[in-house]
């Protein structure tokens, strides 16, 4: 640019359409603001080197070690930037305008290495199926390329394969997720959501169980993402054909009105049909993602079908980093535009609310209930997205932090609760549960409850944030309807708590698997942190608060 | 010396803690570590009474804030103690004759599989006990009145196998949740009207407040009452206390006669501004005293339970000190030091109680008593020593407490003065009555044992002496204490700081109410005499007068409840359901029917076609964007 600058300006009478001296510049990174990523991609990598060189005896070992020591080394890099003012004082853009390092990346960032470190103890759980062949087995099918049922699987059980390649799989997952609600410009975002989502395809195909149904499950997924991934893109061009940048500062600045314009670009700056589409379709592409109405219809399906593990992850960290993302669009890139989007978020808040909390009430399923739960809470969310102000950005990231541990805990228990088909989620089988196992049923009432929003607990405290956001950004309709289809939420919440502690057990119930420390801890820390942000959440809260200003 | 105060209250907390969470490899050394605890907190409370006699009389209070417990605004609940002479007195009493409990309970619930857990429940009583009695304010007061509240439940019921105890626990917490409602409501008062809820600030403020805030005040006054009667067991809220007596006999003797029923004359006494401030309420207190103290005396004639018997005197005996602290500062003092001496007299008496039952294969019918001097002479002994003493013969402890009692009754004045007094006198006489039987009953008379239920003859023994020695000491108390406070009117400078004394005016002499009193004594003892020590005593019941009968069954209290409460709880409640079911169910069936219809339909939608998910989203992105364009159109 510089160059341009001392060009003579004779010069550029002859040659208008490329200065030839243009120079492309050295990429400029921050390698230590960006240390959490790197570090989890760095062991990512080396996950696969350990596939490649380990023998298979000794790779579930390593692979657990490197993902936990990897996880835990990015939260710590996540605090000491914390601590040193990069949430407040010194947030900035790293790495050329790409990715932002601020308090809600931070926030957000620390809670998806947070899950995904109690998620590794659910995958690397072992105790629960039976021995198959004199070998502990886990979660995930023996060899993921196997056809179901076919010799080459069979053959792989007696010998007692594993897939340990989930580890580097749901490292990779975390490294685009972590730069998914940071990426502060609209190739980024693109970049980072391919990364994340392409690695749960695969991790969503590998059930042991139910191979089939899993196997649909990752298709389905993959269809529709590939789908939604489509209209992202479009949008993206669109957005670029009006603002003539993928900068999120760029087009915010485009859209004010404040930057200047070049003549090329005088012609589609004008044209706000560009801009409209375009925002409507780039919201589209995360709308799909966080599972709000109507791009939702994947969700019960991939819940039901994936690995139960796996579920508990995507659903608890794919809503963090999607919202994070869909926080920053609309409040860096967007803000000047709430009076176009914020009535069409509105109507899909209302209908993401109502849609998720009625159909749940007759699901059968626990894992579907469970995924219709999340549609509803998507809603609520939603409602905390909307207020657009600072208040607004620290409920969503506290609510976030909160849902994701019960959500883990809620999946992981589902785990527990096995017969001899594996995991029973059909929900008249967990009739009495609390008769016979009456710990597991107290510990997934307690996520029920906090799911249903019941004070002392953190859900309470989520949805009053979210709603008292709402509230005062003036929407209090969306409250209302929130609070009705908490009102209806509460009710098939409460009904499979009925159904644990007041039906009469089953004769050939299933029984309750008595977990290995890994599932056990998962389990403690998601009641923990539930129990914890609902009776002392003021801590908390002022850290979402503290971390709730974007920088631009 | 401030530190201590919090530690007096953290000793036994920690022991209950400790016991109750240790569980089941502390059970042979639980009892130990329980007992010691107490002694601890004794030794702390003789360590600061020590302290406080070595300053002069104005300057005696303590006070420790220790942190702010509920913080909202300018609603301050501060956990702070505050050691006065008020507080000082029930804390020597809670933790000297609580230790002395705890020494007894380790020879009384010696076979008990469960010792250390019934340790750990009167370690945290002790606790309660204390926070009440030492709080600065009424929130945390009320902490504490909740704590021993929880920790008499738990005490009643601790033999939950047998179904009378659970219920008898059942009925004495409810019983007990309408008098804290009371206390909660008076607190809520407090806290709307001075703005404040410490005594420090609402004490002053009461006295001073002018005719605006009279009822409010009033109100204060009726609520704090209400409070009262529930937990010391004051008509109309006394059901509970004969009941009680299911809890194990050191239980009866600590909480359901020493300590924990007298909470609300320290309740009455440590608000005596609040009732100087609002004689219609003063009124009042002293009328449920007095009927109480001739309530309870009448049962106690016609029980043949021993404990009930006792629990009727109990109850009689706080009568007259509600109704003395009810006299205001005429009767403040009177009502602490009958306290004090009761706390004494009547532990001992449970204690003794408590030891023949031990005795007698837990039997407490009387009539399956007697003659029992000769074979548990200590017993014997300390229990016709407390005897004397709540007969208030003279010179031992209860003669110069009841006596002040009823003069200062007289001193009142007026009509209401000679009511007073007349009823205390004449319970005074009733008193002398039921307390004999009891004593000709169990110690005289032929021998009426019979076997018990599984056929074991009762031998009668001495307890062992970690029994007798507390019982011993305890009747040192009944017999001298009573003297030692009143030489020089010792007791009436060391309270005046706090509770205020003024003499009253009264229109019969000092002399002329003892002589009266004494000769009613004579009478009571003698009607005793001639009717069960003269005769045999029958080994049934005989059917009795009305009022025999009457007074058997609590004087139909649980009758009346049953009528007025229950009978009407449930016709309320029987229509409220049928509300519920018509109207209410209706609404919220009707709604919960129409979600669930619109659920199965909406439910269809998701067919599991990729296809026909594709469609959807490509559907609603269309919406998406056509309402975006749309927003910017209009």
């Amino acid at each position: 640019m510089s160059a341009s600058a001392i060009a003579p300006s004779v010069h550029s009478l002859w040659t208008t359409a490329a200065p030839a001296t243009e120079k492309f510049p050295t990429p400029h990174i921050e390698y230590a603001q960006l240390s959490p990523t790197l570090i989890v991609f760095g062991v990512a990598a080396l996950g696969v080197l350990v596939e490649a060189f380990l023998p298979r005896k000794s790779r579930y070992t390593a692979q657990v070690g490197l993902a936990v020591v990897g996880l835990a080394a990015a939260f710590a890099a996540i605090v000491a930037l914390a601590e040193k003012g990069y949430g407040t004082t010194k947030a900035h853009i790293a790495a050329m305008g790409a990715v932002a390092v601020d308090g809600p990346a931070l926030f957000l960032q620390g809670t998806i290495l947070l899950v995904a470190l109690v998620a590794v103890f659910t995958f690397a759980e072992r105790r629960l199926d039976p021995k198959a062949h004199g070998r502990h087995v886990d979660s995930f099918a023996a060899q993921g390329s196997a056809v179901p049922g076919g010799d080459q699987e069979r053959a792989a059980v007696r010998a007692g394969f594993t897939t340990t390649e989930v580890f580097p799989l749901l490292m990779f997952a975390v490294g685009g997720m972590l730069i998914f609600p940071a990426a502060n410009d609209l190739l980024t975002l693109f970049v980072a959501l391919e990364v994340f989502s392409l690695p749960l395809y695969i991790l969503c195909a590998l059930a042991r169980r139910n191979r089939l149904m899993s196997q649909e499950s990752a298709v389905k997924y993959f269809l529709l993402g590939a789908f939604s991934s489509a209209f992202l893109l479009f949008g993206i061009a669109l957005l670029y054909g009006y603002a003539g940048t993928v900068s999120y500062s760029g087009i915010a600045s485009v859209i004010d009105g404040t930057a200047k314009t070049t003549p090329a670009l005088a012609s589609s700056t004008q044209n706000d049909a560009l801009l409209l589409i375009g925002l409507a379709m780039v919201t589209v592409g995360l709308l799909f993602k966080v599972g709000a109405v109507p791009f939702h219809m994947w969700t019960p399906d991939v819940y039901q079908g994936a690995p139960t593990p796996v579920t508990g992850f995507m659903a608890a960290a794919t809503k963090v980093a999607a919202f994070g993302a869909l926080l920053r669009l609309l409040y860096v890139v967007l803000p000047g535009m709430r009076w176009d989007w914020r009535p069409v978020m509105w109507g899909v808040a209302i209908v993401t609310m109502v849609i998720g909390a009625v159909i749940a009430v007759t699901q059968t399923d626990v894992k579907r209930l469970l995924a219709y739960s999340s549609i509803a809470h998507a809603g609520f969310i939603l409602a905390g997205v909307i207020a657009i102000d600072k208040s607004g950005v620290s409920s969503v990231l506290f609510y976030l932090a909160a849902y994701s541990f019960v959500t883990l805990g809620a999946f992981a228990v589902v785990t527990l609760v096995r017969d001899a088909g594996g995991e029973a989620t059909h929900l008249s089988r967990w009739a009495g549960l609390g008769r016979r196992s009456p710990l597991v049923a107290a510990v997934f009432a307690v996520f029920l409850l906090a799911f249903a929003g019941i004070p002392l607990t953190s859900g309470f405290a989520g949805k009053f944030a979210v709603f008292k956001a709402a509230a005062q950004g003036g929407a209090m309709p969306l409250v209302i309807v929130g609070v009705i289809s908490s009102a209806i939420a509460a009710f098939f919440y409460i009904r499979v708590i009925v159904l644990m502690f007041f039906s009469e057990p089953k004769a050939d119930g299933p029984s309750v698997a008595v977990p290995s420390p890994l599932t056990s801890t998962a389990i403690a820390v998601g009641v923990a942190v539930t129990v914890v942000l609902g009776l002392a959440p003021q801590y908390f809260l002022d850290l979402a608060d503290k971390a709730g200003v974007f920088v631009r | 010396m401030e530190t201590l105060i919090g530690l007096l209250v953290a000793a036994p907390l920690l022991g209950a803690a400790v016991l109750l969470i240790g569980g089941r490899r502390l059970d042979r050394s639980g009892h130990l570590l329980g007992t010691l605890l107490a002694l601890v907190s004794f030794a702390f409370a003789v360590v600061l009474f020590a302290d406080m006699l070595g300053k002069s009389a104005d300057h005696r209070t303590l006070t420790s804030t220790l942190f702010t417990w509920v913080p909202v605004e300018s609603f301050q609940a501060q956990v702070g103690f505050q050691l006065d002479q008020l507080s000082m007195t029930f804390v020597l009493l809670i933790t000297g004759v609580g230790s002395l409990i705890h020494i007894y309970s380790i020879g009384y619930m010696e076979h008990d599989e469960n010792r250390r857990k019934f340790f750990g429940f009167l370690n945290l009583f002790l606790a309660a006990m204390l926070l009440l009695v030492l709080a600065d304010n009424y929130f945390l007061l009320y902490a504490g009145w909740e704590g021993v509240g929880l920790a008499s439940y738990l005490l009643i019921g601790f033999w939950q196998h047998k179904p009378s105890a659970a219920t008898a626990a059942k009925k004495a917490f409810l019983v007990n949740r309408v008098g804290d409602i009371g206390l909660s409501v008076a607190i809520m008062l407090m806290f709307t009207t001075f703005g404040s809820f410490t005594f420090a600030d609402v004490l002053p403020a009461a006295a001073k407040a002018g005719s605006a805030q009279h009822a409010t005040i009033t109100g204060i006054g009726f609520m704090l009452l209400l409070a009262a009667c529930g937990k010391s067991a004051q008509v109309p809220l006394q059901s509970w206390l004969g009941d009680a007596m299911e809890g194990p006999t050191p239980v009866s003797a600590l909480i359901h006669a020493a300590t924990m029923v007298t909470a609300g004359v320290y309740l009455i006494t440590r608000s005596g501004a609040i009732f100087n401030a609002a004689p219609d309420a003063q009124v009042a207190v002293v009328t449920v005293g007095a009927v109480t103290l001739l309530f309870g005396a009448i049962v106690g004639c016609a029980k043949d339970d021993i404990k009930k018997a006792l629990a009727g005197s109990t109850m009689s005996q706080i009568g007259y000190m509600i109704m003395a602290a009810g006299l205001g500062p005429i009767g403040y003092v009177f009502a602490i030091m009958h306290l004090v001496t009761h706390g004494f007299f009547k532990a001992g008496l449970f204690l003794g109680a408590g030891s023949v039952m031990h005795g007698m294969n837990d039997e407490v019918d009387m009539r399956r008593y007697g003659g029992l001097r000769k074979f548990m002479p200590i017993t014997f002994v300390t229990f016709g020593l407390g005897y004397l003493a709540i007969i208030g013969f003279p010179g031992l402890s209860g003669f110069f407490s009841k006596d002040k009692i009823i003069e200062a009754a007289f001193a009142k004045g007026g009509t209401e003065g000679w009511i007073l007094g007349g009823c205390a006198m004449l319970g005074a006489a009733i008193t002398a009555f039921y307390m004999t039987r009891v004593m000709l009953m169990t110690f005289f008379g032929e021998k009426r044992w019979v076997p018990d239920a599984e056929g074991h003859e009762p031998h009668p023994h001495e307890s062992p002496s970690v029994m007798t020695i507390p019982m011993i000491i305890l009747a040192f108390g009944s017999v001298f204490a009573g003297g030692l406070f009143s030489l020089n009117s010792r007791f009436v400078h060391w309270l005046e700081p706090v509770t205020g004394y003024s003499e009253g005016d009264s229109p019969v002499s000092t002399g002329a109410v003892t002589a009266g009193t004494l000769v009613l004594l004579v009478v009571g003892v003698g009607i005793a005499w001639l009717m069960y020590g003269r005769r045999p005593v029958p080994a049934v019941a005989p059917r009795g007068s009305l009022l025999t009968r009457a007074a058997r069954r609590d004087l139909l209290q649980d009758d009346f409840n049953h009528v007025v409460l229950v009978r009407g709880g449930e016709h309320l409640t029987r229509s409220l359901v049928y509300l519920d079911h018509s109207l209410v169910d209706g609404v919220v069936n009707g709604t919960a029917a129409s979600v669930g219809g619109l659920s199965g339909r909406l439910r269809k939608l998701q067919n599991g076609y990729v296809r026909s998910y594709a469609v959807s989203m490509l559907g609603g992105t269309a919406v998406v964007v056509a309402a975006t364009l749309l927003m910017r159109a209009v």
